[in-house]
């Protein structure tokens, strides 16, 4: 078993690399060239040790960015399991029957699945040739060889950063070279009930967006009988609450160059107080299980929710039940705006013997899809890409665009190599201050420690 | 495949074993390699599927093991080293969590090992319907952790869960965090876990119970034995096989707890109810430290010899007496 482990490690190390040509030739030269030149010099660039394919791939892909090679299928994994699969199956249902010889199959498994399945998969030349990782994801998977480099694929797309949102954009970098072409951004976002705020006296079309307005609502609510918001102690939504605000109090997560949890701070214990505060007022339930407060708000039970933009369709859907609700940016309860946000980032796998027509048949594939970003948007997204965002269409998404009013004030997980595992242990950590089985210090500094040591421990593995 | 290797065993050899096989003085000796040739098929299996992994496992546990990084830097004991103290935020979390695969081992297993023996006695009486409730204890065990775990966290869920609506309607406090807070999430733990395998027990006590001859019981009553003294000196001391089964079973299917844990309270609060295959799962299949897991792993391994041989060795005493 063991001498074919280290076989197959070498020869994919090998394919990570970044070969000889690449490093010869700047980011600017790429920009210079024609698409079709540019994408020749990726993939002779992807083809690392293997050698040969570089020419033939020139001619798969023609001038105008289209794919002229001979017939290939693209097996395209992602983790949307929820209301937002069947969107994408539809795009790429529409990619598919617009080019004849490019087959995309997309394959949906449930994100925590994915990826611990995609490195076996690669690692096992059984990989898929396309995939999405969010943005945080990134880093880990660029350090253990699952995603290639993908600076030769942008420059043959002419694509920068002035095609992009910059913070999304530079957020996909992982030791100065490109691992992600951002989808879309996903920010966290303010629902209301439109009902409920009418119960309790308050002007459905003017939702609180400060910490006196928010308390003065919350009372209100209370006065008619309504816990207003539920503070949930897991990832969802609790989680995200927590990290906006801890940003608007100042603080953040990490130390710059993101060696040590900085979460425990008075910014932090501030956050967790103002949450704690929401249950000792009454305005929550207290020890709240998993998606309760999401139930809660889907049955007209609490006034507002801060919740993903992925869920507008969900609350849309739920209009048939009678929910009228309404969106607004994440109200400002610190000393400075601040809003949770992910994204999700085409990625290409490694594999083990790179057909230079399928890579370029996913450039092709990615940089359409990308194009096209507006369908993916009513699926309850931002699109990343400039022109899809600042189209007309977008303005129609009235709640998307809402939400995209806090893009100056959105913050990502930083991408480090290990990052997701730090991240666990605030989650933990919050979990245990919202329940109160630790004080808000307390349960800060043990899992900012607990975080240190997973940092640590990421470091020797992935820098030795 | 790894079977098909194994020469097969001479069908002569087999049956004029199985006929002479009486007592064991009567054999030794003459069997020659007869009864290896029988053990071979499993003995391969065994090999490859447990074996082989086992000590595959046991080289990892001594590595820094990332399965797709090309250096595995070789660590010595360290990774054991790190879990024997609560000082390193691995041990502590560990040692965490086998507390707390040791509490859910200690609530359940009393309950998997008494309630399934109750309902097997009544389910060994004659009465009508009696097929129907043996398929209906036995029918939860065959459905799968997802939909057991999706199917109490419903029922759980202390905002808007049946059971809470239930408790109201009777006058009991209806606002119970079962999956959020201790000890409730113990119980619900607990609870979910005994309603779901309780048939598989049932069904070896009751398959225990039906080898029992009747005239031990005939003879029970010529004596003037009460229904406790038949159960005390006639049907325990007839399942005491069956019983160290189903105890050793029960002892290691709830030391591997690890679905009920990762659906209905994913752990919470905090980390306290995640048991120690949660953490290793995540360890080694979320974080990539297979070094760590493995060597989680092997203390775990350790545990549960050390706890079957404690369970061996009492039922052997009791066996003297």
């Amino acid at each position: 078993m063991e001498p074919t482990t280290q076989g197959r490690a070498g020869s994919r190390s090998a394919l990570w690399q970044p070969s000889q040509s690449r490093q010869a030739l700047t980011r600017r030269n790429f920009l210079r060239m024609s698409a079709g030149a540019g994408a020749g010099l990726w993939l002779a660039g992807c083809g690392g040790g293997s050698g040969g394919g570089g020419g033939e791939a020139a001619q798969a892909l023609g001038e105008n960015g289209e794919y002229t090679g001979p017939a290939v299928s693209l097996a395209f994994w992602n983790g949307f399991t929820g209301g937002d699969g069947p969107f994408l199956q539809e795009i790429v249902d529409r990619f598919n029957s617009e080019h004849e010889n490019i087959a995309v199959e997309m394959n949906v498994l449930e994100w925590a699945q994915f990826y611990s399945t995609v490195p076996s998969a690669v690692s096992s030349g059984e990989g898929p040739d396309v995939g999405i990782m969010h943005l945080d994801q990134l880093a880990t998977n660029a350090a253990r060889g699952v995603i290639r480099p993908l600076d030769e694929l942008v420059a043959s797309l002419q694509l920068d950063e002035g095609d992009f949102d910059p913070t999304v954009w530079s957020a996909g970098l992982y030791q100065e070279q490109r691992y992600g072409v951002p989808l879309d951004i996903h920010p966290f976002g303010f629902y209301y009930n439109k009902g409920l705020m009418e119960e309790a006296g308050l002007d459905p079309e003017a939702p609180p967006q400060t910490a006196d307005e928010y308390a003065t609502a919350l009372e209100a609510l209370s006065e008619a009988g309504i816990q207003g918001h539920w503070v949930s102690p897991f990832l969802f939504t609790g989680g995200f609450t927590f990290y906006s605000l801890l940003w608007q109090f100042g603080g953040d997560l990490f130390n710059e160059d993101t060696t040590e949890a900085t979460w425990n701070s008075e910014a932090g214990v501030s956050a967790i107080e103002w949450m704690r505060g929401l249950i000792e007022d009454g305005h929550s339930p207290t020890e709240l299980a998993a998606d309760a407060e999401q139930v809660a708000f889907l049955n007209g039970e609490n006034a507002f929710i801060w919740n993903g933009i992925w869920q507008i369709n969900a609350y849309r859907e739920a209009e048939a039940e009678g929910l009228d609700w309404g969106v607004a940016p994440i109200p400002q309860i610190g000393d400075e705006p601040g809003v949770w946000a992910s994204s999700h980032n085409f990625v290409v796998m490694n594999q083990r013997d790179a057909d230079p027509n399928k890579q370029a048949a996913s450039s092709v594939f990615i940089n359409w899809i990308s194009e096209q970003s507006i369908d993916w948007a009513s699926a309850g997204q931002i699109p990343a890409r400039n022109e899809v965002r600042e189209s007309p269409e977008f303005a129609e998404l009235a709640e998307q665009s809402t939400f995209a009013e806090q893009l100056e004030a959105v913050h990502f997980i930083p991408t480090v190599p290990g990052i997701p595992d730090a991240m666990l242990e605030i989650e933990t950590g919050v979990n245990e201050a919202i329940l109160g089985t630790k004080e808000p210090q307390q349960a800060l500094d043990d899992a900012a420690e607990r975080a240190n040591a997973a940092l640590e421990a990421a470091r020797e593995q992935y820098e030795a | 495949m790894a079977v098909s290797q194994a020469p097969p065993a001479p069908p002569g050899a087999a049956v004029a074993d199985a006929t002479t096989g009486g007592t064991r003085t009567a054999r030794s000796g003459s069997s020659g390699l007869v009864p290896y040739l029988f053990l071979a098929p499993y003995l391969v299996l065994f090999s490859v599927f447990v074996l082989a992994p086992a000590v595959y496992g046991l080289w990892i546990s001594l590595h820094r093991w990332d399965f797709l990084l090309p250096v595995k830097p070789f660590v010595g004991l360290q990774n054991y080293l790190n879990l024997l103290t609560r000082e390193t935020a691995v041990g502590n979390s560990f040692w965490e969590s086998m507390g707390a695969t040791g509490k859910f081992s200690l609530f359940s297993v009393p309950l998997l090992l008494v309630i399934p023996l109750l309902v097997a006695m009544v389910l060994n009486k004659k009465f009508p319907a009696r097929t129907f409730f043996r398929a209906v204890f036995f029918a939860p065990y065959v459905l799968g952790v997802a939909v057991i775990g999706l199917l109490w966290r419903f029922l759980l869920d202390p905002n808007t869960g049946l059971l809470n609506y239930l408790f109201g309607l009777v006058g009991l406090p209806d606002d119970i965090p079962w999956t959020t807070a201790l000890p409730w999430a113990w119980v619900a733990l607990v609870a979910a876990t005994v309603w779901w395998t309780l048939g598989f027990n049932t069904v070896i006590y009751l398959a225990g119970l039906q080898e029992i001859p009747a005239d031990l019981y005939e003879a029970a009553d010529v004596d003037g034995a009460n229904p406790w003294q038949k159960f005390r000196f006639v049907t325990l001391p007839q399942l005491q096989r069956v019983l160290l089964f189903v105890t050793t079973v029960t002892v290691l299917s709830s030391a591997n707890m690890f679905g009920q844990s990762l659906l209905i309270t994913q752990g919470a609060p905090g980390t306290q109810t995640r048991t120690a295959i949660m953490l290793i799962a995540q360890e080694g299949l979320g974080s990539f430290r297979m070094g760590n897991a493995t060597a989680m792993s092997f203390v775990l391994a350790l545990f549960l010899s050390l706890t079957s041989l404690l369970i061996f060795g009492f039922f052997r005493r009791l066996g003297e007496d």
